[in-house]
This record gives structure tokens, sequence and C-alpha cells, in this order.
């Protein structure tokens, strides 16, 4: 009775619910995959092990950028689609300071040149010896102003287009967030010009070399600081929102904004906050992604939204640990599935990773609203 | 449709004698109902067996049973928060039930969606109106008839076809019109739903889900925010509608206008029903009353 | 033909011809065709470059429109949030593309792809059909998805039908003895012509080409002047196509299908409580939008002589948007008066002004912001910035676009021109009480039937 019983319910499961459990059975088939093709050397160890590096390195990036993007998710209630420009504005930002401060204030280049991140080609970061080893202050300074820059922007366009009609519904939001998303987009090509450019000496970066069983893996410095910065940003919010308050109240918006509303935290001072969180997360983020990559472009931001989107659907919206977990795992897919399918498509599957989330768990793995 | 039609036919035959009949009658045993129905299926079209219903930690139903006879005017009530809407909710498809089920004309409609249940016949207006703010009052009423041939894409839209659907629409049009004169909202025709005042939005839907022409309806509060005389108007409707065999489930906190219309009323309290029976036997029964003292008061 | 659909015939007179929406879209369009001819005029342009530049407006107009139309079957009637509208037209191009591209049996040199070698006509059928085939397939999970979720879905899909044209695995391969493929980041070659074949369909490409070299020669437009006359004939027959998008469209929203639609935008759960399948008739409405969106993205494309994965960036799909909203969500003919301004003032308005000022001043060229903010800050001197600026309209044209849907956001949501009421029901539902509607000449036929109780007549 009892083994029937269990064979009935997991039968039901399959009828119910084909779709999860055809997932299911995908995800063991290519993890069993995955291990035969390392046990056969079809894939390197090694390689791998590079495969991980880079999927943890963009995890952190989405985990890290994801959690503003979360923020005003949960809290003002919309998907902002501007999310992806405030990271290209904080990076450029931070690097036209690198530049400068690199560029010795005009003694190495053209002043002009160093302020416009080398428009047109005229600087390279190569020639300026841009890295956290060659220019460490250059970089610390960039990194700050990132920051910084991303939240005065969030804070200007907050007043300016998003207060102004906070009362209405998360679908107008969200399309004037397309508006502010495309006007950014382009100034910053407006100003910036349209070139893609390397801004590291990624010749200076000093990397070591970590013995995998047959082959190496090895680890720079940039990709250290990535992480560095990451984990150290983490448990900062971390403690800011159990510690602290300010995020208490945090967590309370974003559990049920009228509750907050009655009970008397002031909400425009949340919501303040919260554009300064999720702004300076994403500066700073943007930034590291850039020293990490080494190359950066107007429409960078656009380009990662997306898979940030992901990482913060799949982790539950408002869930700030859950979009860290959600970057993990869609970094992670994006650099593994190369497995499997072509490079190209890389992006294609991370994509898919969320769109399959949405569609059975579109409250995603850590189930709930709420910003702890 | 033609189902419907059929029902209402057998219905108009055998009921009203027996409503009138059994006015005093039968809520005592539920159980010879019951077995009644098991020799005429129509005799009781819903009911509810065991429904529970959960919303996270909070039990909103806990265990409700419950019958509603053909061709009655059945009152429920209880206090606020005693699961009256979620007991609608669920019998609608508009929420799954956690456990029980429910029968509709004989047919486990349990899990069913709430067009599919409407399809049936079973269709209910909510306890906060629902009206198509960026309609106009006629195109939310035009909406609602069943069986509408225009409701096909390609009827729309070729040529030959359209033309039928034309007639069906004036046909449709003029008996939205008829309804909304009923309801003294015709002036209003042509404005927004999303203008109109509250009572207004109530009498709207009301009319709207006539107009689907079921055979059993479920009234969530309908006659909150309505002015007197227009309730005393409807009220006759509904008796009228009642008495040409349609069945009613009204939810309402009005306790005169219950006692005074309904021939049978069922309490719920806490999820679960608290009792039932003829008006006055609820109005004597300790539980209620003690359930109404230790609840909210009520008017 | 929908004459009778334009609303109640009762006003005599010019009032009534300006009430008609047709007469309304008409006038827009003739007076965005008259400023351009009229601006062109005072800029002494020669004829030739007039009917280019006309060409041209009319084919954006055309092609915006159409998009905001099935845009707004999707947005506006349904309440299907759909940002992907890109990746439809892509798969429309592209499947019209691989099916009438001049078949290969040899393997090809490289860089050319060949395709099946099918009939034009049965391409743009294929394509069409593409597009809808895979609206269903997006739309049968997607549909219950609340609309924020609904709108990264779709934004996502047409990023990911964008990376597989641009991935080099499909760029070519063998199929049924063809060599065919997706071009992979160059692209595909479109070696057939719309206005050609169709032309040869009809049996007219002799007198056709008669016809433009003697009229060219007439108005003197110098050699060669078939591609001004192509470009024009080509106008007409998206304005043709735009015809039937929007007396199809009205037909979709003027009916009981279409009330179903506008009420499940509203509150879907509300229609289904009134016993309507709301599933079926979202995934209908989804699957007829992705098709017009396919048929808009072959007419789109299928003139431009190659196709590159890039150009199929989420870019249009915000246009698309905005020539929406201009017009006012919810209305067809708003829809066709969105695509129509923003195609003439926010698309092609400003390089049109770009030419115009590059061609009238010599303001030399500044190739960096830099070289333009200097003097403005040291010298006050506004000139370098506004050359900078002109030189790179396309960018401020966007930045623009961007601010113009936050205004309009802010201040007109439901559109620049206004609140459209076009009725969700076959039949004017104009009258003011039952008696009115009751003159109608469909209830004469259907009177008795009408009124279920007959209680209504004394
Ligand atoms: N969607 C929901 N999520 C969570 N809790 C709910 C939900 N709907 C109802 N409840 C809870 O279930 C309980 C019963 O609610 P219900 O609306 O059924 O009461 P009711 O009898 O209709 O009350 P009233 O007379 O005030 O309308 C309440 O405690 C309510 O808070
Ligand atoms: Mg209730």
């Amino acid at each position: 009775m009892g083994v029937s019983d269990r064979y009935d319910r997991g039968r039901r499961l399959f009828l119910e619910d084909p779709v999860r459990a055809v997932l299911v059975v995908i995800a063991v088939v290519l993890v069993l995959d995955l291990v035969r093709q390392l046990a056969v050397g079809q894939t390197q160890i090694s390689e791998f092990g590079v495969m991980l590096k880079d999927g943890l390195m963009r995890g952190l990036f989405f985990g890290l950028a994801g959690i503003g993007l979360s923020m005003t998710y949960s809290i003002l209630n919309f998907a902002n689609f501007s999310h992806g420009d405030f990271i290209t504005s904080g990076s450029f930002a931070g690097m036209v300071v690198t530049y400068v401060i690199a560029g010795g204030f005009g003694a190495e280049a053209d002043i002009g040149s160093l302020a416009l991140v080398g428009a047109d080609g005229s600087v390279y970061g190569a020639q300026l010896g841009i890295g956290v080893a060659t220019t460490p202050l250059a970089v610390v300074a960039g990194a700050v102003v990132a920051g910084v820059a991303t939240v005065l922007l969030a804070l200007f366009i907050d007043r300016l287009v998003y207060r102004p009609i906070r009362d209405r519904s998360g679908i107008a939001l969200l399309i004037t967030s397309i508006g502010v998303a495309f006007a950014l987009r382009y100034l910053i090509q407006f100003v910036f010009g349209p070139s893609r450019r390397g801004v590291t000496d990624s010749g200076a970066v000093p990397s070591i070399g970590i013995p995998a069983v047959d082959g190496v893996v090895s680890v720079n410095l940039h990709e250290v600081s990535l992480l560095v910065v990451s984990v150290l940003l983490m448990l900062g919010l971390h403690l800011l929102l159990q510690r602290t308050r300010l995020g208490k109240a945090m967590r309370a918006m974003a559990d049920n904004e009228d509750l907050a509303r009655i009970t008397g935290i002031p909400t425009e001072r949340v919501v303040r906050f919260t554009w300064i969180i999720g702004a300076s997360l994403a500066g700073v983020a943007g930034y590291m992604f850039v020293l990490w990559n080494g190359t950066l472009h107007w429409f960078q931001g656009w380009i990662l939204l997306l898979p940030i989107f992901a990482a913060v659907i799949l982790g539950g919206i408002g869930s700030v640990y859950g979009a860290i977990v959600g970057g993990l795992v869609i970094g992670l897919t994006m650099s593994v599935s190369i497995v499997w399918i072509p490079s190209g498509l890389a992006r294609a599957a991370a994509f898919l990773l969320m769109i399959v989330v949405l569609l059975v768990r579109p409250e995603g793995i850590f189930a709930g609203r709420s910003t702890a | 449709m033609s189902d419907t039609e059929v029902d209402e036919a057998a219905v108009t035959t055998n009921v009203p004698e027996d409503v009138e009949a059994d006015v005093d009658e039968p809520e005592t045993n539920d159980s010879t109902v019951e077995r009644d129905a098991k020799h005429v299926p129509n005799a009781i079209p819903l009911k509810v067996r065991g429904l529970r219903k959960e919303f996270g930690g909070i039990v909103a139903a806990a265990d409700v049973n419950l019958s509603v006879e053909e061709g009655s005017l059945t009152g429920l009530i209880g206090p606020n928060g005693a699961g009256k809407s979620t007991t609608f909710n669920c019998i609608t498809g508009v929420h799954e039930p956690t456990a029980g089920q429910i029968h509709f004309q004989g047919e486990d409609i349990t899990g069913l969606s709430p067009n599919e249940v409407a399809e049936r016949g079973l269709v209910r207006t909510f306890q906060i109106a629902r009206e198509l703010e960026e309609m106009s009052v006629l195109e939310n009423m035009m909406l609602a008839p069943t069986g509408q041939r225009g409701e096909s894409l390609w009827r729309s839209v070729l040529p030959v076809a359209r033309e039928s659907v034309k007639q069906q629409e004036a046909a449709v049009l003029e008996r939205c019109w008829e309804m909304l004169e009923f309801f003294e909202i015709d002036h209003l025709a042509h404005e927004y739903a999303g203008n109109l005042s509250g009572g207004q939005r109530k009498l709207l839907e009301l009319a709207r889900a006539l107009l689907t022409e079921p055979s059993v309806l479920l009234l969530d509060e309908p006659f909150a925010g309505v002015n007197p005389s227009l309730e005393s108007r409807l009220l006759d409707h509904i008796n009228e509608l009642q008495e040409s065999g349609y069945t009613f489930l009204i939810v309402e906190h009005d306790m005169d206008l219950i006692m005074e219309n309904c021939e049978h009323v069922i309490v719920m309290h806490q999820g679960t029903v608290l009792t039932e029976g003829t008006p006055e036997e609820v109005r004597t029964n300790e539980a209620v009353i003690e359930a109404y003292l230790g609840g909210e008061v009520d008017g | 033909m929908s004459d009778d659909e334009g609303g109640a015939s009762e006003p005599a007179g010019l009032a009534a011809v300006w009430d008609n929406d047709a007469t309304k879209l008409v006038a827009l369009v003739g007076g965005i065709l008259a400023l351009y001819v009229g601006a062109g005029t005072l800029l002494d342009y020669g004829v030739r470059q007039q009917l280019n530049s006309i060409g041209l407006l009319v084919f954006y107009i055309a092609v915006f429109a159409m998009l905001a139309l099935a845009l707004n079957l999707h947005w506006g009637y349904t309440g299907l949030f759909n940002i992907g509208v890109i990746g439809f037209m892509a798969i429309g191009i592209y499947v019209t593309a691989v099916l009438s591209k001049s078949a290969t049996v040899t393997e090809p040199a490289a860089g050319s792809i060949g395709g099946f070698g099918l009939p034009l006509w049965l391409g743009i059928i294929g394509g069409v059909v593409a597009a809808a085939v895979f609206g269903v397939l997006v739309a049968l999970p997607a549909l219950r998805l609340r609309a924020d979720y609904f709108a990264i879905v779709t934004v996502g899909i047409s990023e990911i039908v964008r990376f597989t044209l641009l991935e080099s695995s499909f760029q070519q391969m063998q199929l049924f003895g063809y060599f065919v493929g997706l071009g992979g980041g160059s692209g595909l070659i479109l070696d057939f012509d719309i206005t050609d074949s169709l032309l040869d369909a009809v049996g007219v490409a002799e007198p056709y080409a008669g016809l433009t070299e003697s009229l060219g020669a007439t108005l003197g437009l110098g050699g060669n002047p078939k591609p001004v006359f192509d470009s024009l004939y080509y106008g007409v027959l998206l304005l043709v196509f735009l015809v039937l998008f929007y007396l199809l469209l009205r037909r979709v929203g003027n009916s009981p299908f279409g009330r179903v639609l506008k009420a499940i935008r509203e509150d879907e759960e509300a229609t289904k409580s009134l016993g309507k399948d709301t599933n079926r008739f979202k995934i209908k409405s989804f699957t007829i939008g992705c098709a017009l969106m396919g048929l808009a993205g072959i007419l789109f494309y299928a003139e431009q002589g190659a196709i590159t994965p890039n150009a199929f960036r989420p870019r249009i799909t915000f246009f698309v948007w905005i020539a929406l909203i201009i017009g006012g969500a919810g209305s067809n003919t708003g829809s066709v008066m969105g695509g129509a301004v923003f195609a003439a003032f926010l698309f092609r308005g400003p390089l049109f002004l770009k030419n115009v000022i590059q061609e009238s001043f010599d303001i030399g060229a500044v190739s960096t912001f830099g070289q333009a903010v200097s003097p403005l800050i040291s010298g006050l001197n506004p000139v370098p910035m506004l050359a900078y600026a002109i030189d790179n309209l396309a960018q401020l044209q966007l930045v623009i676009m961007g601010l113009t849907l936050i205004y309009l956001m802010h201040n007109r949501p439901e559109g620049l021109l206004g609140h459209r009421q076009e009725p969700a029901a076959c039949i004017p539902l104009t009258g003011l009480s039952r008696s009115d509607t009751a003159t109608a000449p469909a209830t004469e036929t259907d009177g008795g039937v009408a009124s279920k109780g007959g209680d209504g007549d004394e």
C-alpha cells in the first residue's frame, strides 16, 4: 500500500507538472554528461576550472549589481530597465577618474582625451598602464567615484523622473524606465563615442597559476580584487540590513509597503536609501567588472541587464541573498554551458534558464518577498 | 446555451410550488434533502463538501459543508473574516481549494478554472465590484452574454460571417439596454465603468452577471452601497428570477434583509459552517448570537 | 468597406466626413508629406531628391504604423506586454530569406549562402507562418505570467533570436540537399526583389520599365530613374498593406472578439468569471499580432538588399512602443497616427534636419565631444558643439526619443492624440437609449428575438 502510494504520488507529480519533471530529468542528464566528459577527458579538468572561475567572476558581478535591481523591484515595485545603464554610467564615471589620475592629470596624454576615456582611440588603458598593481590609487579612486556618481545619477533621475509618478502602476514605471535607459545609453554614446575600448594594461596584471589535475588555472589580481570587493560589499550590506533600524525598515518595505507606511516608517527616506544602496553597488560592481573584463563600451550595461534580471528573478525578487545566489547560478550557467553549446549561445542559455525559472517557479528559488 | 434553456424549462414546471410549500420545513434535515438528490439529480445543484483553503499559514476556510437547493434564495452570513468570500472563490475556481469537493449539477467541478465554472451556469459577483474600468458601461454589459458568435475571431473578421455577427450584436445590444433600464443605469451607458460610483458598480456587476443567464448565482454582498429603494426593486427582481427557476446564494451583512427574503440561511464562523436553518431558527440559535457578539458588531 | 463601422453616420456634410477616422488618417499622412515637400521646395531640392525623400518617408510611416497596429493588438487590446517585437520581425524576414533565396545545391563559395529557391510569395507566407508559430510557442507557457515578467520573457526571447542568428554554427548547413543557413554575423544577402517579382507576376514589368524611363526623362531625374520609382512604388505597396492591416485590426477590435480582449486587458479574472476562456483569446491575439509583426518585418527588410543580425536589436521594439504610446494604446486609428508622427518627426525628422543643415552650412567636422565642449566652456562658442551634435544626431535622436517617452508617461499616458473611443462592438453603440438603437437597421430584422422577457414592450 505504502509503496504503491508513493509510486502513485511520483506519477502524479509527473502528470501534474510535466514541465518541472522534464526539467529535472534534463538537469540530471546534463550533470551526468559533464561527469562523463571530465572522466573521458573530452573536457579537461583545468578547462572546466577556468569556466568555473569565469562563472564565479560573472556571478559575483551579477549578484552585486542585481541587489540594487532586486531592491528597487520590491520596494518601488517596478522592473527598472534603466538599471543596466546606471551600471554603464558608473563604469564610465569611474574610468574617467582612473584615466585622469593614471594619465598624470594630462601629463601623459591630452587631458580632454583622458576625460573622455580615450574617445576615438586617442588613449588606451594599456598606454597608461592601468591596473590594480600598477596604478592602485587611480583604480581605488575610480571605484569610489563609480559608486558615488551612480548614486548621484540615480537620485537625480528618481527626483526628476520616478518620484512624480511614484503612485502609478509598476507597468507605467517600467515603460518610463525604458525611456530613461535609452536616453542615458545614447547620451553616453554621444559623449564618449561609439568605440569599444581596452581600458587596462592586461599584460601588467600579476597572476598566479593554480595547478589543476591536467593543467593550470591562472588567477590574476583583478579577479582577486573583484572577489574581495564583492564579498566585502555583500558583508557590509548584510550588516546594514540586519543590524540597523534603516535596514529593518527597508526589509519591512520590501514585504509590504502599505504596512510600512501605516507603521510610520518614513518611506521617502527608505526609498532614497534604496537608490543609494542599489546604485552604489551597481556602480562599483560595473567598474570592477570592466576592470576584470578589460573593455568598456556604451551598451555594456544593457548587455548585462538581462542576465542580471535573470539572477534577480532566479533568486526571488526582493531577496538580497537570493540575488547573490541567483547571480552565481546565472554566471556559472553562462560559463559552463559552453561544454554543451557553442559559446555564442552562452548568453542565450542564461536567458533560457531565466525564462524557465519564470515559468516553473516565478517566485524564485528563495520564495517570498523578503529583503533578507 | 441550449442546456440552460432545457434546465429552465424543466425547472419552471416543478419548482415554484415546491419552494412555496417547503419554506418552513426542509432545513432541519439536510440529509433528507441529500437523499432526495440521489433520485432527482438537480434538486441540489450546488454542494460543497469538506472545503478547506489555506493561504500560507492562514486557514481561511477550515471545513465548509453546504448545499444549495434548486430554486432557493439561500443566505450566507457570518462575521467579517468568517471565510464567506473565500468559499465563493473556491466554488467558482478563483482559488484552488486545499482540500474538499465541489459538485455542481451532479458534476465534480473542484479545481476547474473560473470560466469553466461559469460556462456551466454557475456565475458569481465579487464583493468589491470588478468593473472593466476603461470600457463603457454598455461594453461591459455586452461582454457578458454567452454564445456570442462574434467571439470567434474568423466570424468577426470574414465578410459574410460578420453580417450574422452584426445581427446577433443588435439583439445583444437590445438585451443590454433592457437590463440597463431595469437597473436604472441606462443614462450611464456610455460612461466609462471606472467613473461609476461604488453603488453603480455593484449594479453593473449584478446586471452583467444576469446577462450570462446562469442557473445559479453567487452574489457577494450585492446590496452594499445600493440605495434602499433600488435595493427593494432589486430584491423584487431577484424574487421574480427565483420564481422562474434561478437559484441564488447571497452573502449579506444586513440581517433584516436576509431574514425577510431568504428561506434558508447558512451561518459561517471561523472557516466553518456554524449552523443553518430557517431565518427563525438561525435568529434564535445561541451559537450564532455568540459568534456575532464575539466577533465584530454588525447592523 | 468599413464606412459602416466608422460610428454613427448621422451628422451630415463636412463634419461627418471629418469625423470619419479614415479621413483623419489620410489628412495626417497627407499633411506630413506636404510638410516635407514644402520644406524640400524651400531648400531647392531637385525632383529626384524630393521623390527619394518622399519614398523613404512613406516607407517608414507605413512600417511603423503597421508595427504599432500589431503591438496595439497585444498591448492596447489584450494587455500583453510584449517588448520583443523585433524578435518576431527577425523571424519573419529570416525565414522568408531562407525559403526564397535562390537555391544552391553544390557547395557554395565562402560567404555566399543559398536558400530553398521558393517563389517569393511562398517565402513571405512561410515567414508570416513562422512568426505566428513562434508566437504560439512563446504564448503557450508565458501567457499566465504577470505583465512585467511577460515583458522580461519577450525581450529575452528577442535577444535569444538575435544570438541564434549570430551564431556561427548555424551560419551554413546542408538541409535536404540544399546549402542554406542563417549567415552568422555577416548576415544574408537578399537576392530577391518584392517590387520586381510583383510586377513580373502581374506581367507589367516591361511597361513599368518603359514608364520609368519616360517619366524619368519628363521629370528630369537624370540617369537610372528606376530606383526612384521603385521606392515610390514600394511605398505605395506598403500603404496598401497598411490599409489592410488597419481594416483587419479594426474588424478584430470592433467585434465581440475584441470586446473580450479589451476585457482581459482590464481584468482577466473578472472576464473569466463571465465564462470567457481567456487563455484561448490571449493565444489567438498574441499569435495574430506576432504574424503581423513577422509580416511587417518582412516588408521592412525585404527591399534592403541584405540583413544582419545586429539590425535586430531591441532598439526597434523601443521605436514601436514610442509610436504606440504617442498614438495612444488601445486605439487602432491612434496607432496609425502614432506610427506616422513617430516616423515623420522623431525618426526621419532629425535626419532630414541634419541633411538640410549640413548641406546649407559649412560648419566643419568636430570628431570628439571634447573638441566640441572646450570651446563652449572657454570661449562660449557653441558652434563646435552644434556641429558635433548635428554630426552625431543619430545618437542624440535616441536621447530625444527616450525623453519623449518619459514626457509622455508623465503627462500624456493616454497618448498625445488623446483618448480615443473605438466601440468594442460590430455595430455602433452611440444611441442614447434603447429606442435609439431600435432604429438601427439590423435590429429590425431581429427585434423580436432580442427582448427575452417581453415585459419591456407594453
Ligand atoms: N488571498 C488571501 N491571502 C491571504 N489571506 C486571505 C486571502 N483571502 C482571504 N484571506 C483571509 O481569509 C480569511 C477569510 O476571508 P474572507 O474574505 O473569506 O472573509 P469574509 O467572510 O468574506 O469576510 P467579509 O465579511 O469581511 O467579506 C480572512 O482572515 C482573510 O484575511
Ligand atoms: Mg467577503
